[in-house]
């Protein structure tokens, strides 16, 4: 590792080159994309959860002056397959609905027009006639034997079931002083980013060739699964995302299966079609995350101790299961025990189906979810003992000098020292201070609450984990995979600028920033001066089928390639320059934009006569060397190998660490929360850019504080969506936002070239469980259970109305 | 084809005459007509604010309004900011103090906080707060949007 002393602009609060399109008005999103004779698509959605199709009429929309043409589930299912997914049977998903609907807002015909005003007035002119079904909502009651049942060729609503067992659960649970349990339910919520879906594809029926415009978060794995539903070799569909994503947050990397409906659109009209997906279609039928139950229970020693974990957890992808998932129940698997040194684990997880939207990874992917169970059974433990929950995290922690530290159900983590972090989270709230605060609120009928959650975060997914899906003999007989690749190249023009090419495509993270910064550093230049290109192309790219920005990959794998292909280049740099001055490449010092012979700085020769030599005079480089000066890594994380036979996987390669630590005050008329102290303290090795990571860490926090207190995609008992409009589903604003201390402690990786790992997602899986647990803290002399989210006024209301009822 | 009307006004200061459909939203006329594709679309009902433009120095919702009510209007949108290459002070705050992110709702956001630095030249934290709570952000947490804001009121308070 390079000493830190000698970087000059990783870790500097350097500004974001991206601002300078951005600010503008000249950013390059999907929706900008105008080609020629491009035609506009509409689509026609179901307003019925669970119903046959028995027929579309199309004859009168057809006939509609500017109409090119009219896409139906019966088109569909002759021009392609279902989508692969990595589960035992996977159910029959199209990009549109082909006899059945299975949830409200499911695709059912696509309208080519002249504009969107008249696709959407040829859309009135459709009629189709359904036969309602049944339907199933609640999780619970779709894994019944008697739920109706959604897709005949499953024969049940259960995509995905294992058992598992890691080191010796029963034996645990015998010699445990006190068992403590619970059942958590968290709700449907999403990231509902501002710029919705949006693709635009042509198709040449000459060499059947599709370009497809798109804001999908990476090629990553949906590239191939798009290919194989449209039933072509990959290299016959060409991708491109420009320059912008209007915001993904893991919302935009489940199967994008507009992607292959409007390229099916454009095959059967002949037409470029471009559709831009509007907020009530976004908000009815495009992506979520899951909603999960969970049961959950701790075997726990006297002195607090948790000796072992049982839980089941139940997820629900909706109408159909794609993937990632079944992912949301796999992924966080080498961090199920979170922060602390617990070695059994007895775990059940299922996921299954309901008439509800489908799913997708949702910052944080499921990490919310699990936390959401352990960091509140974590405080009902410490409540049974009564011990103070800040003792109890620092009695169950992994202690510092265990890193790396191989966790029971084989995640790797790579460096931490939760209690500095954590003591430095409380020093800053004064947790004291306000423990006695509480203790005086309290004596005057005021509910004050403290709420701590202690997690560890993860970044970088090896695709690996998803094969935990299976049983070990299942994947035995299967395609193994594993792997976090990523890829960046390098390259130095004549004079000696600097151009990277990296196919990351962030949705605002500042990658073209970080890259300059961290480039600026290796070759010891001026990070202004450095040019960065970040899109995707299939084509024109060179990537892995692991790219893309997901899973806070970008500070681990992407910093690996960046400074491994940058070393590269610089090897090379150092032995032309070394040929030219006849000594060899360890005899050389680069300083200043100049190589020179050690102690002997006459004797010396500038990096842009280096790199004119390489491109001007070909002949003059050391023989069998390549002309020009250019270097690519194409490279993955060493520990992202496959599970092993006792399902033991590091699901992630890398993991940070975060906690927050809330005060929060109740007023007993209203509910309303108010938020006297908050601090936030991460660890997620080595700061790249202290401004861009407040920026995403504040993000991060914000959409935690949104699921814990406001977001939930509502459904009544018949299957009608109640949040399809953002007056509905409610984002926070500027004004929920309360003051809150953000801090770091830098541990760094040793599994990463500068130490860094991924950040923006930690809060996201901590906050909606503080929130919670504060909120429990506070109510607590009421004995108020807080077992769900969001924790809206009216919800508060109600519990406490409850618990007062009972002690009366 | 609903009859087109004749609507004339001036965007950015570039003078503008043509044909509309009644029925067509003010920012598609933006966007497609006049190929100002700074403006964007987030919600279609005036929620989101990221269409937020000025007509006639005040902050409006270009998905709420038809292009024929704009008839004789002066617009002003993030493409009319700045003056060249030199980026206005908004401008140069949200760059300064990263108010931005993947920058979809920030020409919503900048053309709010103009309206709201004109009339509020020194606001305090929590007013320059309240002014931008109609522009939702999911990728800022708002907190260095505001400090952006608050940066600009007091270089453009020095000019």
């Amino acid at each position: 590792m390079p000493d830190p002393e000698a970087r000059r602009w990783v870790g500097k609060r350097y500004k974001r080159k991206e601002d300078l399109r951005l600010l503008i008005g000249e950013g390059k999103f999907v929706d900008d994309i105008q080609l020629p004779k491009m035609k506009h698509a509409a689509i026609i959605r179901s307003p019925y959860p669970h119903a046959l199709i028995k027929n579309i009429d199309t004859t009168q929309a057809e006939k509609l002056p500017g109409v090119r043409g009219i896409l139906t589930g019966q088109d569909v299912k002759e021009m392609s397959k279902p989508f692969p997914c990595g589960v035992p049977i996977p159910p029959k998903y199209y990009s549109c609905a082909v006899d059945k609907v299975r949830y409200v807002g499911e695709p059912v015909a696509v309208v080519v027009a002249d504009s969107r005003y008249i696709a959407e007035d040829a859309l009135d002119l459709i009629q189709v006639d359904y036969e309602p079904l049944p339907v199933v909502m609640d999780i619970e009651e779709a894994a019944e034997p008697d739920a109706p049942v959604l897709h005949d060729n499953i024969g049940s609503n259960i995509y995905s079931h294992r058992l598992m067992q890691y080191g010796e659960p029963a034996k645990a649970f015998e010699e445990a002083d006190l068992l403590v349990k619970g059942k958590f339910l968290f709700p449907k919520y999403g990231s509902t980013p501002i710029e919705t879906y949006a693709v635009v594809a042509s198709y040449n029926p000459v060499n059947q060739e599709f370009v497809i415009y798109n804001n999908y978060q990476g090629p990553f794995v949906n590239h191939s699964l798009v290919a194989l539903a449209l039933g072509i070799p990959e290299n016959k569909m060409r991708w491109i995302v420009p320059t912008d994503i209007g915001g993904g947050f893991g919302t935009k990397t489940g199967v994008f299966p507009y992607i292959a409906l409007i390229a099916l659109a454009s095959k059967k009209t002949g037409m470029t079609v471009k559709w831009i997906e509007d907020r009530r279609e976004h908000l009815l039928a495009s992506a979520t995350g899951t909603d999960r139950v969970t049961y959950m229970e701790a075997a726990v020693k006297r002195d607090g101790t948790i000796l072992a974990l049982k839980d089941k957890a139940m997820d629900n992808t909706g109408g159909y299961i794609r993937a990632p998932e079944p992912g949301c129940a796999y992924r966080s698997t080498g961090n199920h025990t979170g922060a602390y040194q617990i070695r059994h684990l007895d775990r059940e997880v299922m996921v299954v189906g309901t008439n509800k939207c489908l799913t997708s990874p949702n910052r944080g992917y499921t990490c919310q979810e699990l936390y959401f169970s352990v960091e509140r059974l974590v405080d009902m433990v410490a409540a049974q003992l009564g011990m103070d929950p800040a003792e109890i995290r620092f009695k169950n922690f992994i202690q510092p000098d265990q890193f790396p530290y191989t966790t029971a159900t084989g995640g790797i983590y790579d460096a931490g020292n939760y209690q500095k972090a954590f003591q430095k989270a409380l020093d800053i709230v004064d947790y004291p201070k306000w423990r006695q605060e509480q203790e005086k609120a309290r004596q005057q009928g005021r509910y004050i609450g403290i709420g701590i959650a202690t997690i560890v975060d993860p970044s970088v997914t090896n695709i690996a984990y998803v094969t935990t899906a299976l049983t070990p003999e299942q994947r035995a007989k299967g395609h193994p995979k594993s792997g976090s690749g990523e890829s960046m190249t390098i390259k130095m023009d004549p004079l000696g600028q600097v151009h990277v090419i990296a196919c990351t495509n962030p949705q605002g993270q500042g990658h073209e920033t970080v890259i300059s910064q961290i480039v600026a550093d290796e070759l010891g230049i001026d990070p202004d001066g450095i040019t960065v290109s970040n899109v995707v192309d299939t084509h024109d790219r060179v990537y892995t089928i692991t790219t893309g920005s997901y899973s806070s990959r970008f500070a681990s794998v992407g910093t690996n390639a960046l400074v491994n292909a940058t070393r590269k280049l610089k090897d090379k740099l150092f032995k032309i320059a070394a040929h030219l001055l006849e000594v060899s490449p360890d005899e050389l010092v680069l300083e200043n934009q100049k190589f020179h012979v050690k102690d002997q700085p006459e004797k010396s020769i500038a990096v842009r006569h280096v790199a004119g030599t390489a491109h001007w005079h070909q002949t003059a480089l050391p023989e069998g060397m390549d002309v020009g000066l250019f270097a690519s890594s194409l490279i993955t994380m060493p520990t992202s190998k496959p599970p092993d036979e006792l399902d033991r996987v590091d699901s992630s390669n890398t993991y940070g660490f975060c906690c927050e630590v809330i005060v929060v005050e109740i007023d007993p008329e209203t509910c309303e929360i108010k938020f006297h102290k908050w601090a936030s303290m991460h660890d997620s090795g080595t700061v790249l850019n202290p401004m861009i990571l407040e920026g995403q860490v504040m993000g991060s926090i914000t959409h935690g504080l949104g699921g814990a207190l406001y977001e939930e995609f509502a459904y009544d008992e018949n299957g009608q969506c109640l949040t399809a409009s953002f007056q509905d589903y409610l984002c926070p604003t500027s004004m929920e936002v309360p003051d809150i201390d953000i801090g770091h402690v830098e541990t760094p990786s040793p599994f990463t070239a500068l130490g860094s790992k991924g950040a923006g997602e930690a809060s996201c899986e901590s906050v909606p469980v503080a929130v919670a647990n504060a909120i429990a803290d506070a109510l607590a002399p009421l004995g108020v259970v807080i077992n769900e989210l969001p924790l809206t006024p009216s919800k508060i209301w109600h519990l406490i109305k409850e618990a007062k009822a009972k002690q009366a | 084809m609903a009859q087109r009307q004749r609507i004339n006004l001036k965007v950015n200061g570039v003078e503008y005459e043509g044909e509309v459909e009644p029925r067509k939203l003010l920012v598609d006329f933006l966007r497609e007509d006049l190929e100002l594709l700074g403006t964007h679309v987030g919600c279609e009902h005036g929620v989101c604010g990221a269409c937020t433009i000025l007509l006639n120095g005040k902050a409006v919702r270009s998905c709420l309004m038809l292009a024929v009510q704009a008839d004789g209007a002066e617009l002003t949108t993030i493409e009319g900011l700045a003056q060249g290459a030199q980026l206005h002070p908004i401008q140069e705050a949200f760059h300064e103090h990263h108010g931005l992110q993947c920058g979809f709702c920030t020409p919503g956001m900048l053309l709010t906080s103009h309206e709201f630095l004109q009339e509020n030249p020194s606001p305090t934290r929590e007013e320059a707060k309240k002014a931008i709570s109609g522009v939702l952000c999911r990728c800022t947490g708002y907190k260095q949007v505001i400090d952006s804001v608050m940066a600009a009121a007091e270089t453009m308070k020095n000019e």
